[in-house]
């Protein structure tokens, strides 16, 4: 069944080759540079995440390839994955460009790290095995620890930083104890493998719910779902803006292709098992979430809180586990994503040197001081909320009316009651913008800044005017992943 | 570039015009901005006429979809086009009535703060028209519905800092919203029944006469057991919605409030087009409406009453917009008579005629206002045929299309309505054949009422005080003492020529294709009565048509209506307050004031009435249920339950740890089979 192999794998592999190399090369090229700006660095960064994403979209195929003797897979699924992780990437180098330049903390540190960042997820997301899963996992997370301290000065975020890492350790040491059960219940790191002689019956069920038991505490950590977000707010706030905008977007759909990849790949045969799990964790989620965001007066551990929300959503289509909960599992991760990076890009866009606009109170009476990014952050709000003509609310209708379609009704409701909780919230934020009064001083950010955001803005209404194009290539991607 | 893409520029010109002018703040200038909205507003005006043109010349029908919107329990929600006859004679009415309105805006609106907001409104405002007209479905119909009533409220509050301005557009809002709850109502029986809400996918259920059969005689049960035939559910719901949007009794007050709009909105949105959708919308849906005798007589009725006794109402304004108001609503009641007796294509051909000369009328009145700086009291007017000779013609132009004199336009297609309500025979056809005649005499003399006072007579802008009161802008407060009217610039007096032409002219062009049917063709349904036949009959041309009229009842009574006004109100203008005093001593005049109490009853018994059960749900449901079971007693809780979780939550890392650590022991839980088979007891899983 497994065969060695062979060069011509090598390319299934050129994303990740090209990112690489280029990661490489940006190293040694920053340390050479004396540009206080790095804009060769920042373009070359961007060039190389461009062509990383075109290289994705160049490689798709139709039916999932898997190579290196089963230890890789490249499928839709992880195309369409992979693609939408470098354009967030991307647009995190953008909005952040001004935030570091006015701090000096622009670092070939932070063009690095993001590259090897993308690099684990892209592994974490094509990954098949439990060995090049772990592999991918920990890269992302280094370099995401790394980059949460970068301000060496600031105790807040150097705090945010030993917390992640050491609650990371535990969550990992968790995930790898996990997946030891089922190494030791199937004889087999390849996921086709385990899942092959889990459906033969060979293996103890108590070795392998065990198993599966620690793999989805780690696998909850990493999504930040209750009771495994305990880190979430913390770092959220602690971390620099674009650094939180880095980990509160791309990683999300990383996560989400690691779950997809472990358990409705790997373990099938257990359905039953991480089905309730899924829903403990969910229920957590969404209800903790949503009631805890509403005390925040800080907009990034609001938004940390939405962000745990929005997994607990997220779980939803899984739950469902089928192929249509799947593909509104990921509809779901991507719009979350997309929007939460416009809201960020929003968030960036107000701050000045020594002022991080990161308090609600920051907000009041945005529209007199800049109407238009009022304006959008008026959509990202409503997208968030789910209110219906943004993307936000096909998102909720996909995951809600795939757990329906499987008799999960009452799950339904809690999940409706508590986003009209969670819409309180959102809403807050535009009240205030709205209709406070303020004296702080009209807004003055880039105008390149305020053009990327606004499109990304605008995007999450665009989509919601015309949703089913991006349901059906979410649709197509998991028929075509896990079917065919 | 094919069919859909370049029916979709109609509407998209203008859309993206409204976003230009609207989101660019300071960037654009004055002239740029209203250029930008022209230039929208004037390319979906030209593509529209090749529209018309290419079907009238037999190019096909088109219905297609542009993209699914979403698809939601095997249920396609699209959003895509149905052009045909139909859809271009209003795409056509609609572009060019917004054309002239745009390019008069430039003189009204002069050196008014909200200059580009109100270019903005009114070229969204014809891409939201434009949407519901072109729609080949409910939902987008229902979208466009909704859309122009926002824009609508939007124009009528423009000059949000007048408490009158934001009580008529608050009246409107709710008013329309009693009448869009029906017409939701209506939309989501014909959903449930006929299992789409794609026209042509519900039509194709009707379309053969055992199919009609079947409709017709399929009832629901309402309030229990009452069975209620199904088809007569689906209209009235469906004209409750209409009878909001286009004003009809009892749902009219808002209309002649909503003159506290600009008037070029008056125009546009409460003359010409969005008050017609109604209109529109039951001639779209007459396959369902032919079905339904029941719904009819309903509409005759209702239609009938609003043309009369809304005339009445006009005579005793003072007001120029109100006067034009009001008979905005009796013509309106004309057009929905049409609808009752199955002559929805001359409803629809009243629609159109209708649209060219009362927005000549109201614009032509925004010119007067603009000449007595302001001052809207018909009684401070007189004698301005000499300082205004363009306004005056046009507007004798536009007076004369009114009332229906041979030749204009008026007079085809409300002959035609007369000559059908006569036809007809259904229920209540005797009572309107009376009210549309009688209101030919009173449309005449309101009209001419308006018309000798305003234009003949004596200046009396000279012997008043400065006490009046109806000022359409804070700035200004009518001429001075000094001062004498004059008339507007060139940008105000083109689009008067420019609607005067089509109010001469169009019924003549029209009357002959609407009358034998080749012009609405399969668009309108109407074969389940003969009225459509009887009146095609008897149409032997329009000329022949014109000087039949010179033997008939409404023109002597349309000639009585114009030599009683003169007579009251220019040559013996004495025996006219002796007429009036002697109405008001039987208490008539009073009644009239008062608008038939009809807003009496709204303000001073149904709203109480409706705040009283308001106060009910408020005080139970929300106050105490809501607020203080749900929320804050979930606060409460949730305080609760943050002082327990708040012992892990002091930031130290063992605290977090300790908290997934608990978190992996609730996941072992599941491990025990005990857990599982609590679980399946209570249906949490499989």
């Amino acid at each position: 069944m497994i065969s060695p192999w062979n060069s011509a794998d090598l390319t299934f592999l050129k994303p990740e080759l090209w990112l690489l190399c280029s990661a490489c090369v940006i190293l040694l090229l920053d340390l050479v540079s004396k540009d206080q700006r790095k804009a060769v660095t920042h373009w070359l960064s961007l060039l190389s995440l461009g062509i990383a994403a075109i290289l994705v979209l160049a490689g798709g195929v139709k039916s999932p390839q898997i190579v290196f003797s089963g230890m890789y897979v490249v499928d839709q699924l992880s195309g369409l994955l992979k693609f939408g992780s470098a354009c967030l990437v991307g647009l995190v180098l953008i909005y952040g460009r001004q935030y570091f330049i006015d701090r000096s903390m622009l670092t070939g540190e932070v063009y690095v790290l993001s590259l090897f960042g993308l690099l684990g997820m892209f592994v974490m997301t094509s990954a098949f095995s439990f060995l090049t899963l772990y592999m991918g996992l920990e890269l992302l997370s280094l370099s995401l620890y790394a980059m949460v301290a970068l301000r060496k000065d600031d105790s807040l975020a150097i705090e945010a930083s030993m917390k992640y890492f050491i609650l990371g350790a535990l969550a990992s040491g968790m995930l790898l104890y996990g997946m030891s059960m089922l190494y030791g219940a199937t004889g087999s790191l390849h996921l086709s493998e385990v899942s092959a002689r889990i459906a033969q019956g060979q293996t103890s069920r108590d070795f392998l719910v065990l198993g599966l038991i620690f793999i989805v505490a780690g696998i909850a950590f990493k999504l930040g779902t209750v009771p495994f977000h305990m880190w979430v707010p913390d770092v959220y706030q602690g971390a620099p803006t674009p650094i939180t905008m880095l980990i509160g977007s791309a990683p999300k759909l990383a996560a989400v292709a690691f779950v997809i990849r472990l358990l409705v790949q790997g373990l099938p045969a257990a359905f039953v098992d991480w089905q309730s799990m899924l829903i403990v964790l969910s229920v957590a989620s969404i209800v903790v979430g949503n009631v805890a965001a509403i005390a925040q007066q800080n907009i990034k551990r609001m938004l940390a809180y939405s962000t745990i929300s929005h997994m607990g959503f997220m779980l939803l289509g899984l739950i469902a586990g089928d192929a249509g909960g799947v593909a509104a599992s990921i509809f779901y991760a991507l719009v979350y994503s997309f929007t939460t990076i416009s809201g960020f890009g929003i968030l960036l866009s107000l701050t000045r040197t020594g002022f991080e606009s990161d308090n609600l109170a920051n907000f009041k009476g945005l529209v007199k001081r800049s109407p238009w990014l009022a304006l959008m952050m008026l959509m990202v709000m409503f997208s968030m909320a789910g209110i219906p003509a943004f993307v936000g609310f096909f998102a909720k209708l996909s995951v809600i009316s795939a757990i329906v379609s499987h008799g999960f009704v009452w799950l339904a409701v809690l999940a409706v009651a508590f986003s009209l909780i969670g819409a309180f919230y959102y809403l807050r934020v535009v009240k205030v913008m709205f209709f406070d009064d303020s004296d702080l001083d009209v807004v003055d950010s880039p105008f390149s800044l305020k053009c990327f955001v606004s499109v990304n803005a605008l995007l999450l209404l665009v989509a919601g005017l015309i949703p089913q194009p991006f349901l059906s290539i979410c649709a197509d991607a998991v028929n075509l992943s896990l079917l065919g | 570039m094919d069919k859909a893409t370049f029916y979709l520029l109609v509407p998209l010109l203008p859309l993206m015009g409204a976003l230009l002018v609207g989101l660019s703040g300071r960037l654009l200038s004055f002239v740029a901005a209203h250029t930008i909205a022209i230039a929208g507003v004037a390319g979906s005006f030209l593509l529209s006429a090749k529209v018309l043109v290419d079907l009238w010349n037999g190019q096909p029908t088109f219905n297609g979809n542009l993209y699914s919107w979403i698809t939601i329990d095997g249920i396609d929600l699209n959003v895509g086009f149905l052009v045909d006859k139909l859809t271009a004679m209003m795409m056509v009415v609609v572009t060019f009535v917004s054309l002239m309105v745009h390019v008069y805006t430039i003189g009204y609106m002069k050196g008014d703060p909200g200059y580009k907001r109100f270019f903005s409104y009114i070229s969204l405002f014809t891409f939201s028209m434009l949407m519901l007209v072109m729609s080949n479905n409910f939902l987008q119909l229902f979208f466009g519905w909704e859309a122009v009533g926002v824009v609508s409220y939007l124009l009528i509050g423009f000059w949000f800092k007048r408490p009158t301005a934001i009580f008529a557009n608050l009246k409107a809002f709710l008013i329309n919203r009693v009448g869009d709850f029906g017409f939701l109502l209506g939309i989501g029986l014909v959903l449930m029944h006929f299992g789409s809400l794609d026209y042509a996918t519900i039509f194709g259920q009707v379309h053969t006469s055992e199919m009609q059969q079947f409709w017709m005689s399929k009832t629901i049960n309402l309030l229990g057991s009452t069975p209620v035939g199904l088809i007569t559910a689906i209209c009235l719901l469906l004209f409750v919605g209409a009878m909001g949007k286009s004003a009809q009794v009892p749902l009219h007050v808002w209309l002649p409030d909503s003159m506290e709009g600009p008037t070029p909105i008056s125009a546009l949105i409460h003359a010409a087009t969005m008050v017609t959708a109604g209109i529109f919308m039951v001639a779209r849906m007459s396959p369902l409406f032919e079905l339904s005798p029941v719904a009819l007589s309903t509409i005759l009725i209702i239609g009938a009453t609003t043309a009369l006794f809304m005339g009445f109402l006009g005579i005793i304004q003072n007001d120029i917009k109100r006067v034009v108001a009001y008979s905005t609503l009796s013509q309106l009641g004309y057009m929905t008579v049409a609808l009752g007796v199955s002559a929805y294509q001359i409803g629809v051909f009243h629609l159109m005629t209708h649209a060219f000369f009362k927005a000549l009328l109201f614009l032509a009145a925004g010119s007067v206002i603009m000449g007595m700086h302001h001052d809207q009291d018909i009684r401070n007017m007189g004698g301005l045929r000499k300082y205004m000779p363009v306004t005056w013609i046009t507007s004798l132009i536009g007076s004369l299309a009114l009332i229906g004199t041979p030749l204009f336009s008026g007079f085809y297609s409300k002959d035609a309505i007369i000559e059908a309500v006569a036809a007809s025979k259904i229920v209540g056809s005797s009572y309107a054949y009376f009210a549309v005649i009688a209101g030919v005499f009173i449309t005449a003399f309101y009209s001419f009422r308006m018309y000798f006072l305003v234009f003949h007579g004596e200046n009396r802008w000279r012997s008043h005080g400065q006490d009046h009161g109806l000022a359409d802008s804070e700035e200004h407060h009518g001429l001075s003492p000094g001062d004498d009217p004059h008339e507007s610039s060139w940008v105000v007096l083109l689009p008067l020529i420019a609607l005067a032409i089509p109010s001469l002219s169009i019924g003549f062009i029209a009357a002959p294709s609407i009358m034998d049917g080749r012009m609405f063709g399969s668009a309108i349904y109407s074969d389940m009565h003969d009225t459509m036949r009887v009146v095609s009959e008897e149409f032997h041309g329009s000329l022949a048509m014109a000087v039949h009229a010179f033997s008939s009842a409404p023109f002597w009574l349309a000639l009585s209506g114009v030599v009683a006004a003169w007579v009251l109100y220019v040559w013996k203008p004495s025996f006219g307050v002796n007429i009036s005093s002697f109405f008001r001593s039987l208490g008539i005049v009073r009644l009239l004031e008062n608008r038939y109490y009809m807003d009496h009853l709204y303000i001073h018994v149904m709203t109480p009435i409706a705040t009283s059960i308001g106060r009910v749900f408020w005080k139970v449901g929300d106050v105490l249920l809501i607020d203080g079971l749900v929320v804050n007693g979930a606060a409460k809780l949730v305080d609760k339950m943050s002082k327990i979780t708040s012992l892990f939550h002091r930031g130290y890392i063992y605290a977090s740890a300790f908290s997934m650590i608990l978190g992996a022991v609730v996941l072992l839980l599941f491990w025990s089979a005990g857990t599982k088979q609590i679980l399946a007891a209570i249906g949490l899983s499989h």
